[in-house]
């Protein structure tokens, strides 16, 4: 009963490659929300690569919770809570100095189930030329006392590398660097 | 209360999947992370992810030989296929993008050097949706092999960039669907960069005479499947007919 007789394997990624930009950007890609949404702040950072070079060919995604950390989503055990000005996902391709942004709001907890919760962050996913699969990694807001309670964060050993999960704060939002390799490497995840 | 048994679960399919480390793709080297990645259980905003259909997508975006002054240059082609889950289940409703090279190789973008003609006729960039049983239709033109400089005399194998979401965050998906029998695949590290030979050829479209149009467009079959979830208790009960 376990091993389900029709399983089928899944497609193969591949890369994104170096010109995605003909097709994937949207206009709208970085509005999670409405440019004239109250308290909306933007979240920008920088994709970097081993060498500390700027990546100009990187698309970041983002994914969140509505600020009630609810979801618009039928798999969501909660309900599907509609939120009118609010699409949860943006998507914003680097520019010539490797920099992506996405205009939000503060998601909410999330309950993980077991009683615990999950501090306010957005989860990621990170293309680019040279990439075969996509990287996953999390954005944390570094002003949430949550944080100190957050099983992935948790999860973390090594401070330093806890510490690439959490923005700074910055004058437009917030500050979060992409580091794909090297000395300050950001943590990904395998989900 | 959350995240009870009915909870999906997606399963990792790693062993179908590209290695975050590939350094035959050069471009790969500096760009993957040196530590192990770290495991996220699926919670709430693993098994949700946006749905996004309706506004996205135009009434001609689906057929990229429309929407110019002429036709494209090149062998017109009609893609067609079904999006499922590792579970066999059509993914409905879901959005598809691509992109391509046009029939020369060249894709209409600032960085390709390549010195192959342009086409005023071709931009190379398509969406659709897929309908209630997952199946979707692009028509385009065959899109041609290019160089790049990853390796001595590299050549990249004809192929459609494909962009998709299903219904949850770990089933996000980007790939590429190549022609059969090209003869650039012994050479390709990003082809070659999945190991499991049978994942391999997943990636290559079927030609079907069935979607072939007289007279008009040859017909290639390509089916995806995206993450499957777990069963679980209750799942194995309403899928106890197989």
């Amino acid at each position: 009963m376990t091993e389900t007789t029709n399983q089928l394997q899944t497609t193969p990624s591949q890369t994104v490659g170096p010109f995605f930009a003909i097709g994937l950007p949207w206009e709208d890609g970085w509005l999670v929300v409405p440019e004239s949404t109250p308290g909306a702040f933007r979240v920008e950072g920088r994709v970097l690569d081993g060498n500390g070079d700027p990546i100009p060919d990187a698309i970041v995604e983002t994914w969140q919770a509505d600020p009630d950390g609810r979801f618009d989503h039928p798999d969501d055990p909660r309900g599907a809570v509609p939120r009118k000005d609010f699409r949860g996902f943006g998507r914003s391709a680097t520019d010539v100095e490797g920099r992506y942004g996405v205009l939000t709001v503060k998601p909410g907890p999330l309950p993980t189930g077991d009683g615990g919760w999950e501090a306010p962050h957005l989860n990621v996913s990170v293309f680019c030329r040279g990439m075969l699969i996509r990287l996953v990694t999390r954005i944390y807001f570094p002003d949430e006392e949550a944080n100190a309670h957050d099983p992935v964060l948790n999860s973390i050993d090594d401070p330093a590398a806890r510490n690439t999960l959490i923005a700074a704060s910055a004058p437009f939002g917030y500050h979060f660097d992409i580091c794909l390799q090297g000395e300050h490497e950001t943590v990904f995840f395998d989900v | 209360m959350p995240l009870d048994t009915t909870t999906p679960h997606y399963r990792r399919d790693t062993g179908s999947q590209p290695p975050v480390h590939w350094p035959d793709y050069v471009s790969n080297r500096a760009r993957s992370p040196h530590r192990p990645l770290t495991l996220l259980p699926q919670r709430l905003g693993e098994i949700t992810g946006p749905l996004l259909g309706e506004g996205r997508v135009g009434p001609d975006d689906h057929d990229l030989t429309v929407g110019h002054d002429g036709e494209p240059q090149g062998q017109r082609i009609i893609v067609s296929g079904r999006v499922l889950d590792g579970d066999g289940r059509p993914v409905a409703g879901t959005l598809l993008e691509v992109w391509q090279a046009n029939a020369a190789g060249r894709y209409r973008h600032a960085g390709d050097r390549h010195p192959a003609p342009l086409d005023p006729n071709f931009t190379g960039v398509g969406r659709t949706l897929t309908d209630a049983e997952g199946r979707y239709s692009f028509t385009t033109i065959q899109p041609g092999a290019y160089p790049w400089r990853n390796h001595d005399n590299a050549w990249r194998p004809a192929h459609i960039h494909f962009s998709l979401f299903g219904t949850a965050f770990t089933q996000r998906l980007i790939t590429q669907m190549y022609f059969p029998g090209d003869p650039l695949f012994f050479q390709d590290p990003i082809f070659n960069s999945v190991r499991d030979p049978k994942a391999r050829e997943a990636m290559i479209a079927r030609f079907d005479l069935d979607s072939t149009v007289p007279e008009w467009a040859l017909g290639y079959q390509w089916d995806i499947v995206l993450r499957g979830k777990n069963p679980t208790p209750l799942e194995d009960e309403d899928d106890d007919d197989d």
